[in-house]
């Protein structure tokens, strides 16, 4: 309005402003690599002081075993079906109930929903209670690492379909809890009230 | 016919004013995500799958170890080997590492820090385990196994 008809304000020409975003666009696409910072979590233990000899019921303790060769023994017999079948042999173990007069494990019983009770077993040769069940690896020097990872995510998987099957939700659900929220936190720690995961891994044999 | 010729008068140009702020904004999305590596990874690294897997809260607390076969064999042998920043190291020199890396964070996030372990999935338990000795010793005891989404084939 202020400006007289035969003037025209100046103008940067913009055309190729989308060229050089793109090709600075695809620099950064070229450099990306985008940071996957996941993977199994593993708290190790204190380190050794002295050796504390702990009494645990032979019962209590499901053991597995790796060679150099990869091949496992499972409770003492050689395990030759696929690794995700430990799976299912982990939660029955950690799922029985052999004890039942102890009147922790009737109450942590009667707190698992319908679904789980009819999984749970009571035998007497396996743990006692879920609170008491261990599972414990031992692999050797030469066991690839690949299998120590197979056998240690189904481990960690037979646990977290225990904690999400408690809560209703789905395992992947369960696994993006996020502890920083109040509200995922109280279900997290209800998910595993009286039953920690109690997975042992032992050093390795020479 | 002349139906449709009536309506082409009309521009069939697609407005490309935007265009430049649609790149724009991919643009600075790539930059913002963008981590430069800053450090050559001189070993194999074809990470284990596995489906269990947790994501890290806060990414400062974590300090990377790769182990795997270098990837020049002629110069490093073919024995798998630990890698720290931008050098290979014995398991008993973690420690070292474990300490410059602690003292980078605040006194309150040092018992927090969590080890990131590369592994390839060639390696063997062996020197998994000195390391794993070691780290104990070290007092840096959250370890966190990487490892890829597996596919299931079902």
């Amino acid at each position: 309005m202020a400006r007289s008809k035969d003037r025209k304000a100046p103008e940067v020409s913009t055309g190729s402003m989308a060229d050089i975003a793109f090709l600075l666009l695809i620099f950064f696409l070229v450099t990306t690599t985008i940071a996957n910072d996941k993977g199994i979590l593993m708290q190790l233990p204190p380190p050794p002081e002295e050796e504390i000899e702990v009494k645990l019921q032979e019962r209590n303790i499901f053991k597995i075993l790796a060679n150099s060769n990869d091949q496992l023994l499972v409770e003492n017999e050689p395990f030759t079906q696929p690794v995700s079948e430990l799976r299912q042999m982990v939660k029955d173990h950690v799922l029985n109930f052999g004890k039942i007069n102890d009147t922790e494990a009737v109450d942590l019983y009667n707190s698992l929903p319908a679904s789980m009770k009819t999984q749970a077993k009571q035998d007497p040769e396996s743990s006692d209670s879920p609170g008491d069940a261990i599972i414990s690896f031992k692999a050797n020097r030469g066991t690839s690492y690949e299998l120590y990872i197979q056998v240690l995510d189904n481990l960690h998987a037979a646990y977290n379909e225990i904690y999400a099957e408690r809560v209703g939700l789905t395992t992947q659900e369960f696994l993006e809890l996020d502890q920083s929220e109040e509200i995922e936190e109280r279900i997290y720690k209800q998910a595993r009230l009286g039953i920690p995961k109690a997975i042992s891994i032992a050093e390795p044999d020479k | 016919m002349s139906k449709f010729k009536k309506n082409s008068k009309a521009s069939q140009d697609i407005p490309t004013a935007a265009l430049p702020d649609i790149i724009f904004m991919l643009l600075f999305f790539f930059m913002v995500t963008t981590v430069m590596r800053e450090q050559d990874i001189l070993v194999k690294q074809l990470l284990p799958k596995a489906d269990q897997l947790s994501k890290i809260q806060k990414k400062s607390l974590v300090s990377h170890i790769y182990i795997g076969e270098p990837k020049n064999v002629g110069v490093f042998g073919d024995e798998p080997r630990i890698q720290t920043n931008d050098v290979f190291v014995e398991p008993d020199e973690l420690t070292l590492f474990v300490n410059q890396e602690k003292d980078k964070l605040s006194e309150a996030e040092r018992d927090r820090i969590t080890m990131a372990l590369n592994i390839d999935s060639e390696v063997k338990m062996g020197i998994v385990s000195d390391v794993e000795q070691t780290l104990r010793k070290s007092n840096a005891r959250k370890l966190l196994y990487k490892s890829l989404r597996a596919i299931k084939d079902d």
